[in-house]
């Protein structure tokens, strides 16, 4: 069967403004034999895909594939080139992903690809979770993957990810934090059952706005309307026509969700997601934090 | 790593997670998953009545009853105090969307399970450390089957020490 994926979604996603960015489970059913696609499962837990899966897909796992295991960065050239080549994907491949909790971790792999310049990445709307409330088949049968030759490609630091050093530099244009209200505030260090992932300093970088990752999806883990979206980032939080948008969360997963609303279902041209995030930021010496609900001072 | 001082069925989970490579250990801990006894009666859809391990990024509930040498449970009648010689019977809930929490439940269930509430204040607090799987699962995940077990531990030391569970 061929296919190309053009149009996918098209109907249904027209609202975004990126719709070849996001494919409906009824896609992914429809494209699951398709040689020039690739379903991607990325989940927080790893054991998750193997409890039963969508028939096909195949495991990525963001902590022990995509992160370095010495260096807190993501995997270099060679071995994203072996990893993802392992996983039958070439340069040509649609590269679907899905995950848990809304697609917060999927959103996270399909970023790193982003990095690498995979040509064509997408969302499968509202994750495993919905996969599994529509009662569609799941599978502990992991496929066998032929491996494919993926080139090593140089990764892209500078376009859709920011580092404390650019942050520094981006005082004075709008900056996102996507945590919890009491992580924002600095009342806590940590995210609420994530008490371990905790930070010398709480509080914000000063002048980001507040705006909770989960706002942007719905109780079945879909995304919010074009319309919900923009009332929430474009408005409430104040990012307007803005051209230059900086994201973060605690380690740049949640912050990745965001981005991807950002970046294309609204299409604002240019927003880094600084995965350094608060476990970068409120460890370090010397960095401005403001606390409480204000977003506090532009530093000087 | 000494693992002499550990209760026999704990040290054969030990040495089961130790034997195999990487990529195993997370079947093995599947398997363990697939495993965990549903609660009883007495516990099913009773989970507020439970302790919550806030520690584990899923909603994972136990609860721990000290019996008796004959294995009473301590609502029943004659059943004797608690003592460092009860029977430590262990109910753990977790959903399996979080088969990770799942998995260490059931090591701790299959590992500790029956046996004496002074056996199990002494197991070693690095148990999570033991069964290798720093390299397969994040440290939080470690931390929050650490969380486990410890609070399994001050629930029986509280009802040793004549307090209420939890």
């Amino acid at each position: 069967m061929t296919t190309t994926a053009d149009t996918a979604g098209v109907d249904e996603f027209s609202g975004y403004a990126h719709p070849d960015k996001l494919v409906s489970t009824q896609w992914v059913a429809d494209h699951l034999q398709d040689e020039d696609v690739v379903v991607l499962e990325s989940n927080e837990d790893t054991l998750l895909y193997s409890t039963g899966h969508i028939p096909g897909a195949v495991k990525i796992d963001w902590h022990t594939e995509l992160n370095d295991p010495v260096t807190r960065d993501f995997i270099g050239p060679e071995e994203f080139a072996r990893v993802v080549g392992s996983k039958g994907i070439t340069r040509d491949t649609t590269v679907v992903f899905y995950g848990d909790k809304s697609n917060w971790w999927a959103a996270y792999a399909l970023w790193v690809f982003t990095l690498y310049g995979h040509p064509d990445t997408r969302l499968m709307n509202g994750g495993r979770d919905k996969w599994i409330a529509e009662g569609r088949e799941t599978t502990r049968d992991v496929p066998q993957v032929s491996p494919a030759e993926y080139p090593v490609t140089e990764r892209d630091d500078t376009t859709e990810r920011a580092s404390r050093d650019d942050v520094m530099g981006h005082f004075g244009k709008p900056l996102i934090d996507v945590r919890s209200p009491l992580e924002y505030t600095g009342e806590t260090t940590h995210m609420e059952g994530y008490p371990q992932e905790g930070t010398l300093r709480g509080g914000h970088i000063p002048t980001a706005a507040s705006v909770p990752w989960a706002k942007a999806a719905n109780e079945d883990g879909t995304f919010k309307s074009r319309e919900e979206l923009e009332q929430i980032y474009t408005v409430d939080a104040g990012l307007g026509e803005s051209d230059d948008v900086v994201a973060y969360c605690r380690i740049g997963e949640r912050s990745s969700h965001t981005w991807f609303v950002l970046r294309h279902l609204l299409g604002y041209e240019r927003v880094r997601n600084y995965d350094g995030s608060w476990t970068e930021w409120g460890n370090s010496v010397r960095l401005p934090i403001a606390v409480g609900e204000d977003r506090g001072e532009l530093p000087r | 790593m000494t693992t002499t001082a550990l209760p026999e069925t704990l040290r054969g989970i030990i040495e089961d997670f130790q034997s195999v490579p990487d990529p195993e250990k997370l079947e093995l801990l599947l398997e363990f998953s697939d495993e965990l006894p549903a609660l009883p009666e007495r516990y099913a859809g009773h989970e507020d009545e439970m302790e919550q391990v806030i520690e584990c990024q899923s909603p994972l509930f136990l609860a721990v009853e000290l019996h008796d040498a004959q294995d009473r449970d301590p609502r029943s009648p004659g059943a004797g105090p608690a003592s460092p010689d009860s029977i430590v019977r262990l109910f753990i809930s977790a959903p399996p969307e979080a088969p990770t929490s799942r998995g260490f439940a059931s090591v701790l269930a299959q590992g500790l399970d029956g046996l004496s509430a002074e056996t199990i204040l002494a197991v070693p607090e690095d148990l999570s450390s033991r069964l290798g799987l720093q390299k397969a699962l994040t440290p939080l995940r470690l931390r929050g089957m650490s969380a486990m077990l410890g609070r399994i531990k001050r629930n029986i030391a509280d009802q040793l020490a004549g307090q209420p569970a939890g």
